[in-house]
């Protein structure tokens, strides 16, 4: 224990060697990972976190290589976790996006860190979170989370960010239309990256499209039809503001400038509107149901294991001598008899 | 708790350094060390030795294999022991070099701090036997 406590230490005094520890820890859920993060959390607060997400091979980690650089020549200090997914058969992974990290080499101050998709449920996105304090509590100005665009997974882990940025590249209209199922709805930014590609006007003009179907649809509730232009003049609805389309070429940072400005005009609104707050008490609610899920399906776990596993009910269950629902309350009913006992108590 | 329970996995860096082009080993290895359930960062070519340390010591890898095939080991690897030794990260990084070595280079790398040597011809089942026998496990 008094080895994490120096750790921290380490990591609040700057030291690289303690930071990446701590995110190893956090990974690989350590023993007292959990007391790690606890600590870490009133030295948070500080950074600016910028999520970023696309289909594969939209320009992401080069984009990512290109604004890392961008905010180093104005003096920032980067945190960079990039995100890849692992085989489900053997967890083995290959990282590849440190590859394209080729501006920033050397550069101590940019602090990219690989991290695969370890499996479990919800996992991911708490290990993200906190790999995302530990780097805010060491005290780097901008963090860029990036991850492959592809479900669920991903859009729990960059929902965690200030402003999400969602790259598109040109193409056929098709990853336009992908972009409907979920991630449309969490841009706050879109980007048509390769914008010097044949198609990019057409991807550009797509996206404007969608946009503002999107806030005159009857289905988009709030966004009702008459919506006001995007502005930070009409933020009595929060939900208002329209994603701002920018156009870059990551290869040769065409257009970085511009994403960081808008990205920048993003957090300003934020703060204006009182967003930025609004979410982040979205974000701890998150985290702790995601943290209460994932507590009580160990307990769970835990007592059957002292039950000695599943297979005894399987066979009953095969057996027709009792069903899943009988089994999953038999289970449960110490644990929720054990919770109600207290909260009664308590209520006397 | 299963949030306590961990979930470790072998994080290795394979690094080519210098100026040769040939990956094609390196390849295989990642390749080998993902399919042994290993999470692998390749580093790319033509990496200079701050550029290796800076990877390890960032994703605190348990092993970092050097590719070489140029014949610079003799200057490449020493400035990347000496840079993990700067950040505190030599001892609980396991390193590797593969490539070719002539004989009589070899115990100068191994008094360095190099754990083992893999030549032409060493299987990919002795390296990964090697490093899952090998890589620091204390975390």
């Amino acid at each position: 224990m008094s080895g994490d406590e120096s750790l921290i230490d380490e990591l609040l005094a700057g030291e690289h060697r303690a930071l990446a520890r701590v995110i190893t820890k956090i990974e690989n859920r350590s023993p007292g990972y959990r007391d790690l993060v606890s600590r870490l959390h009133e030295h948070t607060g500080r950074a600016q976190v910028v999520g970023i997400t696309g289909s594969p091979g939209a320009g992401k980690s080069t984009l990512v290589d290109k604004m890392a650089a961008t905010y180093r020549e104005r003096g920032e200090t980067v945190g960079v976790i990039a995100i890849d997914p692992s085989s489900p058969y053997t967890g083995g992974a290959v990282l590849g996006d440190r590859i394209r990290m080729a501006s920033n080499v050397g550069d101590m101050d940019v602090f990219f860190r690989s991290m695969s998709a370890r499996g479990s449920l919800g996992g991911l996105s708490t290990s993200t979170t906190d790999a995302v304090k530990a780097l805010d509590a060491f005290g780097k100005d901008r963090i860029i989370v990036e991850t492959v665009g592809a479900g669920q997974n991903e859009v729990d882990i960059v929902r965690m960010a200030d402003t999400v940025a969602v790259l598109v590249p040109p193409g056929s209209g098709d990853d336009v239309q992908m972009l409907k199922a979920g991630i449309l709805e969490i841009a706050d930014v879109f980007v048509v990256n390769k914008a010097d590609l044949d198609g990019a006007d057409r991807t550009v003009k797509e996206l404007r499209e969608m946009v503002h179907m999107r806030d005159a649809s009857p289905m988009a509730g709030h966004h009702g039809a008459g919506a006001g232009p995007s502005g930070i003049d009409d933020g009595d609805d929060e939900d208002e503001r329209q994603p701002p389309i920018v156009e870059t070429v990551a290869k040769t940072g065409e257009g970085v400038d511009e994403l960081l400005s808008v990205l920048a005009d993003h957090a300003e609104w934020l703060e204006a509107t009182g967003e930025r707050d609004a979410r982040a008490r979205r974000r701890y609610a998150d985290e702790i149901r995601t943290l209460l899920r994932a507590d009580s399906a160990a307990l769970v776990e835990e007592e059957l294991e002292a039950r000695g596993g599943l297979e005894g009910y399987v066979d009953g269950v095969v057996a027709k001598e009792t069903d899943p629902y009988s089994v999953a309350d038999e289970i449960l009913a110490p644990v929720a008899e054990a919770v109600r006992e207290r909260r009664d108590r308590r209520q006397d | 708790m299963s949030t306590e329970q961990g979930q470790r996995a072998i994080r290795c860096l394979v690094a080519k350094v210098g100026l040769d082009g040939h990956d094609r080993g390196a390849h295989v290895i990642a390749r080998a060390f993902r399919d042994a359930g290993f999470e692998v960062i390749y580093s790319g070519l033509h990496k200079s030795p701050e550029e290796i340390v800076q990877a390890a010591v960032q994703e605190d890898v348990d092993v970092l294999g050097i590719s070489i095939l140029s014949g610079a080991h003799d200057t490449l690897v020493p400035k990347i022991i000496d840079g993990l030794e700067e950040y505190g990260a030599l001892e609980d990084t396991l390193i590797l070099v593969g490539g070719i070595v002539p004989e009589e280079d070899r115990d100068e790398l191994y008094e360095l701090g190099v754990a083992e040597i893999f030549g032409p011809g060493s299987s990919m089942e002795e390296t990964i036997e090697f490093v899952r026998e090998n890589a620091p496990r204390d975390r």
